[in-house]
C-alpha cells in the first residue's frame, strides 16, 4: 500500500505463486469456518467462555504463515485464534481447550485467551494488551544463541502500539538485531476507541522510524500485499539484518468481544467494510485468475467443515480436568495436596 | 559472623562479601553451562560490570553475546528473559533496583509466573530475576523498599533473600537450574560485609531454612540484611540469659514451614523480624501458619516486627526509626519470654 517516508520502497516484491495463493486461501477459510462454528456453538450455550472473533482479519497471518516454517515461533494475543490456525495448529486440542477440557492445548487451564501449542510454534498467547513484544524478543535472542534461521513474529492491535512494551520491545529488537517481525493488525479500533481518538500518528508504520528498523503499512486485506511485505520481512530477519514493523490495515467484523454492540462505529462502516470482506474477494480471484475451480473451493470448504465438525464433537466428548490440576504447573514440581491451600 | 558454625565440619574457607561471592556463582553457572545468560542494565564490562560490580568480568569472559547490557527497559530485560528461558536458555535478568520491578510487574507476575500453569505445563521460565534493596543509605522512597510479599503473593515465582555470601553462593547455583522463576533480592549491607565461604560452596536447595544458633526460650525468624540487627539483638539477649534460637529463612515462599514450627514448637515462643512492611508482611503469613499449627501450644503470641506504615524516608534520623533496631528486637523478645 505505501511505505512510510522514511523508507525505501519495497524492492523485489514476493509474488506468491499459485500454489502458495491456494495454501493462503486455506488457511483463510479455515479461519473463517472456524471463527464461525466459536460464535454458533456460544451461541447456542454449548460453550461459555470470553471470545475475541477475528473475522475480518483472516488474510494476514495466513500470507505470513505460509512463509513460516514449523519451527518459527508466534507469540500473540486474546484475539489471536486466527494466528493459531494459520499457523497450522491441530484443531482437536484447540477445541478441547477452549471448552476447557483436559484434553485441551493446556489441559483447561489457559483457555482461549492463553492457548498454546509449541510444536506449532505457538509459544505464548496473552490476554495483556502489548506482552506479546517483549516475550518474541527473548525468542528472537535464543535463534541467535542458538545460530538458526529461526523468527519470531509478534501479533498484536492497534491498541498495543500506544502500550510502552511496544516502545521498549521495538527499541531493543533493533538495537540487538533480534529475528522478529512486529505485525500490528490494525483493525481500527482500540476496545472501542477509535484509532484517531487513540493514536497520535496517522499510520502505526512511522512509529518504526523512532527505533531505527523498516515499517510498512500493508493493505491487511490483500493477501498478495502481506504476502510480499511479509516476505522482505522475514528475509531480513533470516538474514540477521534485523527486525521489521508492519502495520496490517483491516477491519473486524464482529466488534471487541462476542456480544459487542457495535455502538461505536457507525453502521454505514461496518456495512462498507463488510461489503469489502477479504474472503470472498480473494476466492473470487483465485477463480478469475484460473488458480482453481469453485467446485475445489467448495470441496475444500467442505473438508474443513468437516475437521472443525470433529474437532467440536471431539472437544464436547473430553474430560474436565482434575481438582488436581490447581496443585499442577505451578511449579515443574507438583505441590503436595496436604499444603494445597495452607 | 558465620553461620553454620555449631558442630559444623571443619570446611576450609575464603573471606569474600556478597558482592564477590555471587559473581563467583554468575561465573561457576556460566562456565559450567552454556544456556547460562545474564542481561541487564549497565551489567556488561563495558558499562562497568554492573551498578555495584556483581556483574564485572563476565562479559569479557564470556563475550556481549551472553552477558548483554540492556536499555533502561524493564519490560523488555524480564520480556527477553522469558523468551529466552522458554527458547531453552537460563537467563539471569537484573533489575537495578526492586523499586524497578515495579516497571515489569506485567512481565514478571502475568507473563514469568504463570505460563507454566496457563499452558498446562508446556511452556517453562527457568529464569532468575536479581534485584538489589534495603534501606539505610538515605536513598528515600523509591530505591529502598522490600516488596517481597508482592512477589509471595503470586503463584508461580519463588522468593529467595540470602544474608551470608555462603548462602548467596549456594542459592544462585540452586536458583540458575531452577525449572521455575525465582527472585533473588540483594538487600543492601548483604553485599558488602566479608564472612566465611566454604572454597568450594556448592548450591544449597532453595526452600531450606538455616539454624544459625539453637536456643530454647524464643524463636526469632528473619532473613536478609536484617539478620544483622537481629544477630546484634541475639548477642545482646544471649547476655541477658535469654536462649535464642534464630533462623534466617532465605527462601520466603515457599518457605521452610517445617524448620519453622518445629523450632516455634520447641520454645513456644516466635518472633517475626524483617525489613518490609509490618502491615501484611511476610510475617503476617507466617504468623498466621504458626497460630494455626500450634494453638494452644505456644506460650505467647506471635510477635512481628517490620517497617511502619509509611515510604521509605529520607533523614537519617526518620530512616533510622523507621528500619527495626535492636532494641526493638530485645523489648519484643522479652516482652514475649515474660508472658509465661
Amino acid at each position: 500500500m505505501s511505505e512510510t517516508s522514511e523508507n525505501r520502497a519495497l524492492e523485489n516484491r514476493a509474488v506468491p505463486d499459485a500454489k502458495t495463493q491456494l495454501d493462503i486461501y486455506r488457511r483463510m477459510i479455515r479461519i473463517e469456518r472456524n471463527d464461525d462454528a466459536t460464535r454458533s456453538q456460544i451461541r447456542r450455550g454449548r460453550i461459555t467462555a470470553p471470545y475475541y472473533s477475528a473475522r475480518g482479519q483472516e488474510c494476514i497471518p495466513s500470507a505470513i504463515s505460509v512463509l513460516l516454517n514449523n519451527d518459527d515461533k508466534i507469540c500473540t494475543i486474546y484475539r489471536g485464534i486466527h494466528d493459531m490456525v494459520a499457523k497450522d495448529m491441530p484443531l482437536r486440542p484447540l477445541w478441547a481447550e477452549i471448552c476447557g477440557r483436559v484434553d485441551g492445548t493446556c489441559k483447561g487451564k489457559g483457555g482461549p485467551m492463553h492457548l498454546t501449542h509449541p510444536e506449532t510454534g505457538v509459544m505464548v498467547t496473552t490476554g495483556i494488551v502489548g506482552s506479546s513484544m517483549p516475550i518474541a524478543n527473548g525468542f528472537g535472542w535464543a535463534a541467535l544463541l542458538d545460530g538458526t534461521k529461526q523468527v519470531t513474529v509478534a501479533y498484536f492491535g492497534d491498541g498495543a502500539s500506544n502500550i510502552g512494551a511496544f516502545h521498549e520491545a521495538l527499541n531493543l529488537a533493533s538495537v540487538w538485531k533480534l529475528p522478529v517481525i512486529f505485525v500490528c493488525q490494525n483493525n481500527g479500533f482500540a476496545e472501542h476507541t477509535r484509532y484517531e481518538n487513540g493514536t497520535a500518528v496517522d499510520q502505526i508504520s512511522k512509529r518504526a522510524i523512532g527505533y531505527g528498523m523498516p515499517g510498512y503499512t500493508v493493505d491487511g486485506n490483500d493477501p498478495v500485499d502481506v504476502y510480499a511485505h511479509a516476505h522482505a520481512a522475514i528475509e531480513r530477519a533470516r538474514a540477521g539484518e534485523g527486525p521489521t514493523l508492519l502495520e496490517c490495515k483491516t477491519f473486524r467484523f464482529m466488534g471487541h468481544v462476542f456480544g459487542d454492540n457495535d455502538a461505536y462505529m457507525t453502521k454505514e462502516e461496518k456495512a462498507a467494510a463488510m461489503a469489502d470482506d477479504p474472503l470472498p474477494k480473494f476466492r473470487q480471484k483465485l477463480i478469475d485468475d484460473g488458480v482453481t475451480t469453485a467446485e475445489e473451493l467448495d470441496a475444500l470448504t467442505g473438508r474443513i467443515e468437516a475437521e472443525v465438525n470433529d474437532a467440536i464433537e471431539f472437544a464436547m466428548a473430553c474430560e474436565y480436568p482434575s481438582d488436581d490440576e490447581l496443585r499442577r504447573d505451578v511449579f515443574a514440581e507438583e505441590i503436595p495436596a496436604k499444603e494445597y491451600m495452607a | 559472623m558465620s553461620t553454620d558454625t555449631l558442630d559444623a565440619p571443619v570446611v576450609e574457607t575464603v573471606k569474600m562479601n556478597g558482592l564477590q561471592a555471587i559473581n563467583a556463582a554468575l561465573m561457576e553457572a556460566m562456565e559450567a553451562d552454556p544456556k547460562v545468560l545474564v542481561l541487564g542494565e549497565d551489567i556488561a564490562d563495558n558499562e562497568g560490570g554492573g551498578v555495584v560490580g556483581v556483574t564485572r568480568g563476565l562479559s569479557t569472559k564470556f563475550g556481549t553475546m551472553r552477558v548483554r547490557s540492556t536499555p533502561i527497559s524493564e519490560q523488555a530485560i524480564i520480556g527477553a528473559a522469558i523468551g529466552a528461558a522458554m527458547g531453552g536458555y537460563k537467563p539471569v535478568a537484573e533489575i537495578m533496583l526492586m523499586n524497578f520491578t515495579t516497571v515489569a510487574m506485567d512481565m514478571i507476575v502475568n507473563h514469568a509466573a504463570k505460563l507454566r500453569f496457563m499452558s498446562g505445563g508446556q511452556s517453562q521460565v527457568p529464569m532468575v530475576i536479581r534485584t538489589l534493596t534495603g534501606a539505610g543509605n538515605q536513598t528515600a522512597g523509591q530505591h529502598a523498599d522490600f516488596y517481597e510479599a508482592w512477589f509471595c503473593h503470586t503463584a508461580g515465582i519463588k522468593v529467595v533473600i540470602p544474608w551470608t555470601p555462603a548462602d548467596f553462593k549456594g542459592l544462585y547455583l540452586s536458583a540458575i537450574q531452577d525449572p521455575d522463576p525465582v527472585i533473588i533480592v540483594e538487600s543492601g549491607k548483604t553485599l558488602f560485609v566479608p564472612m566465611d565461604v566454604p572454597v568450594n560452596q556448592g548450591p544449597i536447595p532453595l526452600g531450606k531454612a538455616n539454624v544459625v544458633a539453637p536456643g530454647s526460650d524464643i524463636t526469632i525468624v528473619s532473613y536478609g540484611q536484617m539478620m544483622f540487627t537481629v544477630m546484634q539483638a541475639y548477642e545482646e539477649l544471649t547476655k541477658a540469659g535469654v536462649s535464642v534460637e534464630v533462623i534466617d529463612l532465605r527462601t520466603i515462599s515457599p518457605w521452610d514451614k517445617e524448620t519453622v514450627l518445629a523450632s516455634a514448637e520447641k520454645t513456644g515462643r516466635l518472633l517475626v523480624v524483617h525489613e518490609a512492611g509490618r502491615n501484611f508482611g511476610p510475617g503476617a503469613e507466617i504468623a498466621a501458619t504458626a497460630q494455626e499449627a500450634l494453638f494452644g501450644k505456644l506460650k505467647a503470641p506471635v510477635g512481628r516486627l517490620g517497617a511502619p506504615y509509611c515510604s521509605v524516608p529520607f533523614a537519617k534520623k526518620l530512616e533510622d526509626a523507621f528500619l527495626v533496631q535492636p532494641p526493638e528486637i530485645i523489648a519484643e523478645a522479652q516482652r514475649l519470654v515474660a508472658m509465661g
